[in-house]
């Protein structure tokens, strides 16, 4: 039987023991594992585990990047009937104290030093934890706190173990059940606390099944991990369909190198939030800028033939054989070069999910032959309810329900859903689930949303975001924002409105975009405070809210949310400073509240209001910045109507 | 702190005296170094610091004086026979290549360790490829401990200054120093690359037991990491000790503070 996650390990070990499972570059090598190597270390770590008293039931931390010894630990926990519970490794010691505390966690695998000392922090405020083990052992030679150990020295305890008990785990292995809880991960929070979402193995198994099956997806496919563990997402294509599909898991050398990684890996499955999608388009479009005149002509040309027809020939749309021809040349000239640097030659299906994707940075990954869809879920329902199925990819929807969902739309717009992948429970929280999970299994998304004529879902925003203008007209704050965020020069917008006559933002210039671009006009600023500051940025952004306003004027029920007033912040928006959740997503009442100042001035009409900010640094110490910020009228239009 | 054990005297400087045409640079300096302890040479502009450095490894010929290295004494120094002695240096103002990879600068500081001649390295012709092949996987470890996997391949004078002293001290690394002689690491840095830079530095003295000498404006780095401090003013040596003592010293606080004569 394969209805647990060990027990599909083993099954591959047994299939395809030589197939390639996981790689990592380590020292510029690209280093492999493969399916019996896999199980075997797998089998090590359990028993390593197992020696030390972790037991059935137990919780297990694991905390650090996309390393094939955390994702091995993951299984090894499951083995023994055991939970991982993968902690998003940026966070810092006072908030992950919340959940070991939460989790009851006793024992911690964690990646290298720094989570080491991170962890050894927080076992001051938890004495329970007892274990900490660490995969790299740099610089932790000469720790001698007790419980630290090596991930070596785990593995050889786990040789003795197994010598003295050569059958305990198979025994563990065959005692898992189907419904016990696979996973708990933990809910960014971007309300209240973090709560940890159970989900059992047949749900995982159930989504990465759906998945997999979707898109035919197997050995011989590769996959990029470089997503945060602790997310749903990397837990459901990181570990669900790589042990459900059996394909290679690929580990970048570190967070930095990841695009070169891609490159040299081509790998034919990729997964991203838009933001990866947008800060790769982001890259491109400043090298671009950069390049000579008949490379820009060229790239122009193409890209608005592509843009054109692009997305119709990969959808399999009728398209005349001129353009055929020409999209092809472009193909040889542009298209594939432009794939190829975005380390996306081989990419067989590509995914974005998360937050809703902006409809142009979508359709430029699809013009250029980039098989990019979007699937719909969350921690909740393991990342699966919605899937676009190949040739069915619009831009507007999210697609139909997944195999073994089943979908229906609240009378107030709310998303709700029910199947295979719905969560059991929130961790030790009844009044939690309670709230998400009615009498009929239905689990309430809190997305607002809408099905089309062929069944397709349509998110517009986060139930409790939409509202009312003071007009009646409907706000989506998230909606303009994402058309905001396609512009490169953007970073990150925060649209206010609900109950107002009139929108007004905060702008987050892109540091990196916008800084390229004050050099190559000469333009000298001081830092990000300067930058942001100066009146020819002021001018750039208002040009891009003005497009913006432009096409909201063209929607239906939109017309009334142009935006009327914005400004740009003095800092960017950072999880640091609790403006941003650990997933990057706005707090919205929390930046509210933060500048309400800034609020007021924008509804106010004022033209310019200091403010002074803390900021907390890496390092833990805070200071403070502070400017005067202009506020800007923006160009509004007169709403046209859709031609009839 | 660490497990690391300072050992015996391994470096000593005795009786220094520099002097450029009538310019005294460094007058009747003695200060020794022990083995595996971080020793930071501090003081203000001019105090002759970096001569000093340059002093140990055989840049200038001082006038007078001694300086004896692991039991043998020198007039002065020589600066090749200093680095096959096994002491490596960075220098204040960078002196990588600036057209070069990361890679190919870090390669370069192999350079004493190979043994294949500039012909068969220019074919890989047999031994050389395999001894380059070594070296090369000596270097990634380097790449790896530094953090800078990411600009492998990015000519140097393409990366921020920050991470440009990075390379430097790679370099620095990838001639297995005994002994390294940093000239103010951490100059230019923000807060956050001088705790990089800080730690990498303390990380290198713990993990390969080299024996640092630095230089350093920063007095809170210089406390923070050094074992003993030795301190110049126009020349001449006003303190020496832990920093601690060092703090408390008052010359050194005149020299800094500024005094009413």
């Amino acid at each position: 039987m394969t209805d647990t996650f060990p027990r599909l390990l083993i099954d591959h070990a047994a299939k395809q023991p030589l197939a390639p499972a996981v790689r990592e570059k380590d020292l510029g090598i690209w280093q492999t594992w493969n399916w019996q190597a896999v199980a075997q270390e797998v089998r090590e770590i359990a028993c390593g585990l197992a020696s030390l008293g972790f037991k059935p039931f137990d919780n297990l931390a694991i905390v650090g990047a996309n390393r094939p010894h955390l994702y091995m630990a993951v299984v090894a926990a499951q083995s023994l009937r055991g939970v991982p519970v993968p902690l998003y490794q940026d966070a810092v010691a006072a908030e992950m104290v919340f959940m070991l505390d939460d989790a009851g966690i006793e024992f911690v695998i964690v990646e290298d030093q720094e989570q080491v000392d991170k962890l050894l922090e927080c076992r001051e405020q938890r004495p329970a934890l007892r274990h900490i083990i660490y995969d790299d052992p740099r610089g932790l030679r000469h720790y001698a706190q007790e419980g630290l150990l090596s991930f070596e020295a785990l593995r050889e305890r786990g040789r003795q173990f197994m010598a003295a008990q050569p059958d305990f785990y198979a025994q563990a292995v065959a005692s898992g059940q189907t419904d016990d809880v696979s996973v708990i991960l933990y809910t960014s929070g971007t309300t209240g606390r973090p709560k940890g979402v159970c989900q059992t193995h047949a749900s995982f198994i159930a989504a990465g099944r759906g998945g997999v099956q979707t898109d035919r997806l197997g050995p011989g496919d590769n996959i990029m991990s470089y997503l945060p563990m602790a997310w749903v997402g990397d837990h459901l294509f990181s570990v669900a369909q790589w042990l459900v599909g059996g394909f290679t898991l690929n580990c970048p050398e570190s967070a930095e190198t990841v695009m070169n990684d891609m490159r040299e890996i081509g790998p034919s499955y990729y997964f991203g939030p838009p933001r990866t999608f947008e800060g790769l388009l982001t890259a491109v479009s400043i090298r671009m800028e950069d390049a000579a005149a008949p490379k820009r002509w060229l790239y122009a040309k193409f890209m608005a033939l592509a843009q054109r027809v692009g997305a119709d020939i990969l959808n399999g749309a009728p398209v005349g054989a001129g353009d055929r021809a020409l999209y092809a040349l472009g193909n040889l000239m542009v298209y594939g070069p432009l794939r190829n640097v975005l380390g996306m030659s081989r990419i067989r299906v590509a995914y974005t999910a998360g937050a809703a994707i902006g409809p142009d940075l979508f359709r430029f990954y699809r013009s250029i032959g980039v098989n990019l869809k979007q699937f719909y879920g969350q921690t909740e329902t393991c990342a699966y309810v919605c899937l676009q199925r190949d040739r069915e990819v619009t831009l507007t929807s999210v697609g139909a329900a997944a195999p073994g969902m089943e979908l229906r739309i609240a009378d107030n717009g709310e998303v709700l859903v029910r199947g295979v992948s719905v969560l059991k429970e929130y961790y030790k929280r009844p009044d939690a689930t309670a709230e998400v999970l009615d009498a009929e299994g239905f689990f309430h998304t809190g997305d607002a949303g809408v099905l089309d004529a062929q069944g397709h879902l349509r998110i517009i925003d986060r139930a409790k975001d939409v509202g009312r203008m003071g007009g009646g007209a409907m706000f989506a704050p998230n909606y303009i924002e994402n058309k905001l965020k396609f512009f490169p020069q953007i970073k990150e917008a925060v649209c206010f409105g609900d109950g107002r006559n009139e929108v007004c933002a905060f702008i987050n210039i892109d540091f990196e975009a916008v800084g390229n671009w004050a050099e190559r006009r000469g333009l000298p600023y001081g830092g990000y405070v300067d930058l942001a500051g100066k009146p020819e940025v002021l001018a750039l952004v208002a040009e891009c809210i003005a497009k913006v306003n432009a096409d909201l004027a063209t929607e239906p029920g939109m017309a009334d949310t142009q935006i009327a007033r914005f400004l740009v912040l003095h800092k960017e928006l950072d999880p640091d400073d609790d403006e941003l959740t650990r997933t990057r997503k706005v707090r919205r009442g929390f930046v509210a509240q933060k500048y309400a100042v800034l609020v007021d001035a924008l509804f106010g009409g004022k033209a310019a209001q200091f403010i002074e900010t803390q900021v907390k640094f890496e390092d833990g110490r805070s200071g403070s910045v502070s400017a005067t910020l202009a506020i800007i009228d923006a160009q509004r239009y007169p709403a046209i109507k859709a031609a009839a | 702190m660490s497990g690391r054990k300072v050992g015996d005297v391994i470096l000593d400087v005795q009786n220094i005296t520099l002097s450029f045409g009538g310019v005294k640079a460094l007058t009747d300096i003695s200060f020794n170094v022990r083995e595996h302890e971080v020793r930071a040479i501090i003081g203000p502009n001019g105090a002759g610091k970096s001569s000093m450095l340059n002093c140990i490894n055989g840049v200038y010929w001082p006038q007078q004086g001694s300086i004896t290295f692991r039991g043998q004494t020198f007039k002065h120094m020589n600066s090749r026979q200093v680095a096959e002695m096994g002491v490596a240096r960075t220098f204040q103002n960078l002196a990588l290549f600036k057209g070069m990879s990361v890679l190919d600068n870090i390669m370069s500081g192999r350079n004493l360790k190979m043994k294949s001649g500039i012909l068969a390295q220019a074919l890989r012709w047999g031994p050389a490829e395999r001894e380059e092949l070594a070296h090369r996987e000596f270097v990634e470890q380097i790449i790896d401990f530094l953090e800078i996997q990411a600009y492998r391949k990015t000519p140097v004078g393409r990366l921020p200054y920050g991470l440009q002293k990075r390379v430097d001290l790679g370099r620095a690394l990838a001639m297995e120093p005994q002994v390294l002689l940093l000239d103010e690491p951490m100059a230019g840095m923000n807060v956050e690359e001088k705790q990089d830079m800080s730690r990498f530095v303390l990380d290198v003295n713990d993990e390969f037991g080299t024996t640092i000498v630095l230089i350093e404006h920063d007095m809170g780095v210089v406390m923070d990491i050094s074992d003993r401090v030795v301190v110049l003013d126009y020349g001449k040596k006003i303190g020496d000790g832990t920093p601690d003592e060092v703090r408390n010293n008052d010359d050194v606080i005149a020299a800094y503070l500024g005094v009413e004569h």
